[in-house]
């Protein structure tokens, strides 16, 4: 219990591990699989890493690490096409920082930028804006992604280039959406999730309501959550406590930051600009109906994939890299063939390496900790209801 | 990225633009303000405001304790040195 102190209420993490226990060993009498818990969002990912979370839970419960980590589901025929539109004279690149290392099949935006090409780090999409009005005769790129947090921020970079009129601007549009991601996640027969752990920023801009979907039609319970650990144990907590009590629903335990209804000025803005592609295609998880969206005819002028040649080839990941597995749950990150191999954050071959909210870079971080109680446990069948 | 960062609003920029400075530990950068925005909680009156930030944004108004807790926690994750970083170093 190494990280204990480190909590900011050490006495009520323990008494939350004690509840869980209870409750997963009540529930667990009537199964004979481990409950498992998918936290969707790459931030919880972390933080159940540095603060050694699994320590607090029993055997019976497990983390299933969703695909929550924008950066770490890029597939690499999305980096060759920054790293070409990069490469076009006359163009200003920007991106942040994180997608910088992923990388491409021939180069990162690293590479790219080591060789020549202009491409820059940017804080916010308002500083590639800002770029695009001090350099008139440049071209400035901006390389949107992320799900439903920075989604409506990149929305209104776009309302503003308008506003403004500042043509020079324009937006390579590789925004995500979870509910989609989520449903794609569920009608996989691979899976066997009992639960949920929903991301906190994504709700605090769509609120609650978009996820009555998985308890209604899937039975399955979700709770949203903050990423206090404490907040994280809570949510277990919560998701254990549906479970035995045979009910399936949307709770908030993060309600101090999400409202049911999300944010409307945020939301307002996304539907302004932003359409929804008929597919779109994942690192791992292949392509996901309806999981990206694009810009609307409306503000085309301000769109890269309508202004510039995007080659948009789809690469194959490297036959040794099982970020998919990874990302679907079916192995842990110590179990692919590459991991702390060819594989490190140094040199990452896959993108779960890349970022800190990357499983397999949380795994490689963290490894101090003792994951010897994390190994997939052989698969059987469940005997007892999943609520 | 999605973790985002504290920070109060110690200025208020432009009110058409819906900008405000924001002071993040010290370092201060300007933010846009448009999602905490509505009738009833007009720019002017952002001043003084705990706000969570995300890429250039203010998300959704805190209190100061769920400020200071986040910080805590994004220092403990090794998050906010990187995030003042990306913001102090940012390309404009």
């Amino acid at each position: 219990m190494k990280y204990v102190d480190e909590f900011r209420n050490p006495e009520q993490a323990q008494a939350l591990s004690r509840q869980i226990r209870e409750l997963a060993a009540r529930i667990g009498r009537t199964r004979t699989r481990p409950l498992q818990i998918m936290e969707v969002c790459g931030g919880h990912t972390h933080s159940i890493f540095r603060y050694g979370i699994t320590q607090f839970l029993p055997e019976e419960v497990e983390f299933v690490h969703g695909p929550g980590c924008p950066v770490c589901v890029l597939p690499m025929g999305r980096v060759d096409d920054c790293v070409a539109l990069a490469e076009q004279p006359h163009v200003i690149f920007t991106t942040f920082g994180d997608a910088m290392r992923v990388p491409g099949s021939k180069k990162s935006l690293l590479k790219a930028k080591a060789d020549g090409a202009d491409v820059r780090m940017v804080y916010s999409p308002l500083d590639a804006l800002k770029l695009a009005k001090d350099n008139p005769a440049r071209e400035v790129i901006f390389f949107g992604l992320g799900f439903e947090t920075t989604m409506p921020s990149t929305a209104m970079t776009v309302l503003q280039a308008k506003a403004e009129g500042i043509n020079n601007f324009s937006l390579f549009c590789n925004h995500i959406t979870i509910i989609p991601t989520l449903r794609a996640i569920l009608d996989s027969p691979e899976l066997s999730l009992d639960g949920f752990l929903g991301p906190g920023h994504v709700s605090m801009v769509i609120g609650t309501r978009p996820y009555e979907f998985i308890a209604r039609d899937f039975r399955k319970p979700i709770v949203i959550s903050g990423f206090e650990p404490l907040d994280v144990l809570h949510s277990v907590w919560m998701v254990l406590k549906q479970i035995d009590e045979g009910r399936a629903e949307v709770e908030n335990q993060y309600g101090r930051i999400v409202p049911r209804d999300g944010n409307p000025e945020a939301l307002n803005a996304v539907q302004e600009v932003f359409e929804v592609r008929e597919f779109f295609e994942w690192r791992g998880l292949g392509s996901i109906d309806h999981s990206g969206v694009r810009v609307r005819e409306a503000y085309a002028q301000f769109d890269a994939e309508r202004k510039f040649h995007v080659p948009n080839l789809k690469i194959a990941d490297p036959k040794s890299c099982q970020c998919g597995d990874v990302l679907k749950g079916l192995i842990k990150p110590q179990q692919c063939k590459v991991f702390r191999k060819e594989c490190s954050p140094e040199t990452p071959l896959g993108a779960l390496m890349v970022s800190t909210e990357g499983a397999c870079a949380a795994y490689y971080n963290y490894a101090r900790i003792d994951i010897s109680n994390l190994e997939t446990h052989p698969e059987k069948t469940a005997t007892g209801k999943t609520a | 990225m999605c973790l985002g960062i504290p920070g109060k609003i110690v200025e208020i920029v432009d009110p058409e633009a819906k900008l405000a400075t924001v002071d993040v530990g010290g370092v201060k950068r300007t933010i846009n303000v448009a999602f905490i925005v509505n009738k009833d909680h007009p720019v002017a009156s952002c001043l003084g405001d705990w706000v969570l930030v995300h890429v250039g944004f203010a998300m959704v108004r805190i209190d100061e304790e769920e400020a200071a807790a986040t910080l805590a926690l994004l220092r403990e994750m090794g998050e906010y040195q990187s995030e003042v970083d990306n913001m102090k170093h940012s390309a404009i």
